[in-house]
């Protein structure tokens, strides 16, 4: 085991010792000047121990893409050249960003943006009509899917939900209760707390929690079954993928939110009634008395029917994303994100659209 | 090249293989035959140190495969590579990218020469140019076997380890890549070591073949060798009619 070195005398230049890759990686650099400055010398190789293609393309590189003349080189190390030869020939096209590559990106961009809105359409449309051909087959109502489902995003987000909704209580009420101390006005901690959980800070907070945990959760899943073509097989067995797998998902979504909505919020509200006894000694006894008093039912209703939308949208886009997954790793963290993304961002705004809708229903005027 | 010493892997109470010696010589071409679950690929992934044996050491190049520190492993680990069944290739990167990244990684070469280095690759497995650009999800079977038998020649290993290389392919694919693969061993001088199911593979490449059948190697010689032996599982393996048809073949190319 010989370093790589290059000797020069008599005119040429000498290369001695293993010329590979792994031999050369101490020194390339010191040896990539060495062969720079070695110019348009004689070249004698018949002393290298071994030449790997790393090391012969060095040499090549150094030789501007052709053996000089005169150049001595061994039998069994032609073959490298040779190699180094046709392969230059015929080098991989270069890709560079032009200008007109940025157009065809935001024409892209658009056009996926368009496929994105008639993919979704077509994605509600195909569950429109497999419920109405399961209307009239009850027997073909996948009913184990739909329990195991509501199992995995309803009971199973319980505990999560709960600790960061009590969290939020407590959080809301201590600071609340700073700012109401200063006007004395400490019993509408109750109006601020009921008015504020039940109908805002609840179906918003277990939206985020469930697209984070839920809808990520369903992309994944189906965008794997895309890459290992179990969605395929299912399709092949005349099983739908849109009954088997997109339904149950957006059915039991839609019913479990709406609970996880009244679980949170009766959670924050706990959180919340014991911070206010804390700090503005309010005992539990008023705020439970007081809470159905100055919060009218109704905003129960629009809570849970909140919950219901926000839970079907979530499912829809999550499902919708999964079936977009190629089968490849980037396609699938990148659809995974933009799930998840797109499910929250959803979310707020048709919170927005129920606020407005909403207005003049459930609060005191 | 690879020594193998009382090797045993256990999954769960079964042994799968209990005290296993096996060794292979530089320029070795060596193919591990055996039964289904019989631990060849299992044996594969502990010579490349994916799995750790619960008795017995894997040496290679005469040294432990967990010997030295991290840059010494790192070195030896430079040193081998492997071929996955599926190809895995980085489904993220275009052909281009996954053959030029452990060249990137080993922070040798500069960007012009990898771009060399690159074409060459792709030259030495038979692909076109212009496959550079594509990405692994466009590719069939057969050049996905070959931008990784590329990507895994790129830091010049002395030893290649194949795991089932022509699994998936159809006959011609199969022989054409098989052709490649024996090409490719004489002109770089490389010590191969592969797992097969495939006789007409195992014909034509292989310089051993190495039997692996009751927890250990049962047999370890030239195929002309092995095939005398008298035992069930090598007479049903090389001696029925259909496997003499499929050895026929593979001698033949």
């Amino acid at each position: 085991m010989h370093p790589p070195a290059l000797q020069h005398g008599d005119g040429a230049v000498r290369p001695t010792g293993e010329w590979t890759l792994s031999a050369l990686t101490p020194r390339v650099g010191e040896l990539r000047r060495a062969l720079a400055q070695a110019g348009a010398a004689g070249w004698d190789l018949s002393a290298i121990d071994r030449l790997d293609s790393f090391g012969a393309l060095l040499l090549w590189r150094a030789w501007n893409g052709r053996i000089p003349e005169g150049a001595i080189v061994p039998e069994a190390l032609a073959g490298h050249f040779a190699r180094l030869a046709e392969s230059a020939a015929a080098p991989p096209p270069r890709t560079r960003f032009g200008v007109l590559d940025a157009v065809a990106l935001l024409g892209t961009t658009v056009l996926g943006l368009a496929s994105h809105l008639v993919d979704f359409i077509a994605l509600i449309g195909r569950l429109a009509l497999d419920l109405a051909y399961l209307s009239v087959r009850p027997r073909d109502w996948p009913l184990k899917e739909f329990s195991a489902n509501l199992h995995k995003v309803g009971v199973r987000a319980m505990p999560v939900s709960a600790l960061v909704g009590f969290l939020i209580g407590v959080v809301l009420s201590y600071l609340s209760a700073l700012q109401l101390k200063a006007f004395g006005a400490d019993i509408y901690i109750v109006n601020i707390l009921g008015l504020g959980i039940i109908r805002e800070l609840g179906p918003v907070l277990v939206s985020v929690l469930v697209a984070g945990r839920s809808g990520s959760a369903m992309t994944a899943q189906l965008g794997v079954m895309r890459v290992t073509e179990e969605v395929d097989a299912l399709s092949v067995m005349g099983i739908s993928k849109y009954v088997r797998l997109v339904l149950p998902k957006v059915a039991a979504l839609t019913l479990a939110m709406p609970l996880l909505v009244l679980w949170t919020s009766a959670v924050a509200l706990i959180g919340g009634m014991m911070s206010a006894e804390l700090q503005l000694g309010l005992n539990y006894g008023f705020f439970i008395e007081t809470l159905p008093k100055v919060v009218p039912p109704a905003n129960l209703y629009i809570a849970m029917g909140k919950g219901a939308v926000f839970g079907l949208l979530i499912a829809l886009v999550a499902c919708h994303f999964g079936l977009r997954v190629k089968p490849n790793t980037e396609s699938l963290s990148a659809n995974t994100t933009a799930s998840v993304v797109t499910a929250i961002t959803m979310v707020i705004l048709v919170d927005a659209v129920f606020a407005i809708a909403t207005r003049a229903i459930g609060v005191p005027t | 090249m690879v020594s193998l010493r009382g090797l045993s892997t256990r999954f769960g109470p079964i042994w799968v293989h209990k005290g296993l010696d096996l060794d292979v010589a530089a320029g070795e071409v060596v193919s591990l035959v055996g039964g289904s679950g019989s631990g060849k690929t299992t044996l594969l992934r502990q010579i490349v140190g994916l799995l750790q044996p619960a008795e017995g050491e894997v040496q290679l190049f005469g040294e432990p495969l967990f010997a030295g520190n991290r840059h010494e492993q790192k070195l030896r680990r430079r040193r081998f590579a492997m071929c996955f069944q599926q190809g895995a290739l980085f489904s993220a990167l275009t052909v281009f990218d996954n053959i030029a990244f452990p060249l990137r990684e080993s922070r040798v070469a500069s960007e012009a020469e990898i771009r060399d280095l690159v074409a060459l690759k792709l030259h030495m497995v038979e692909l076109q140019p212009h496959h550079a650009a594509l990405m692994p999800a466009e590719l069939s079977g057969g050049m996905i076997k070959r931008v990784a038998l590329a990507r895994a020649l790129a830091l010049e290993p002395e030893l290649l380890l194949l795991d089932e290389p022509t699994a998936g392919l159809d006959p011609t694919r199969s022989a054409s890549f098989v052709d490649l693969v024996k090409d490719l061993q004489r002109q770089l001088g490389l010590t191969v070591v592969l797992v097969t199911h495939d006789l007409d593979t195992l014909a034509a490449l292989s310089s051993r073949v190495a039997v692996l059948a009751e927890k250990r190697i049962l047999a370890y010689d030239t195929l002309d060798a092995v095939m005398q032996l008298e035992h069930p599982f090598i007479q049903e393996f090389f001696l029925s009619e259909r496997s003499a048809r499929a050895l026929e073949r593979g001698r033949g190319t």
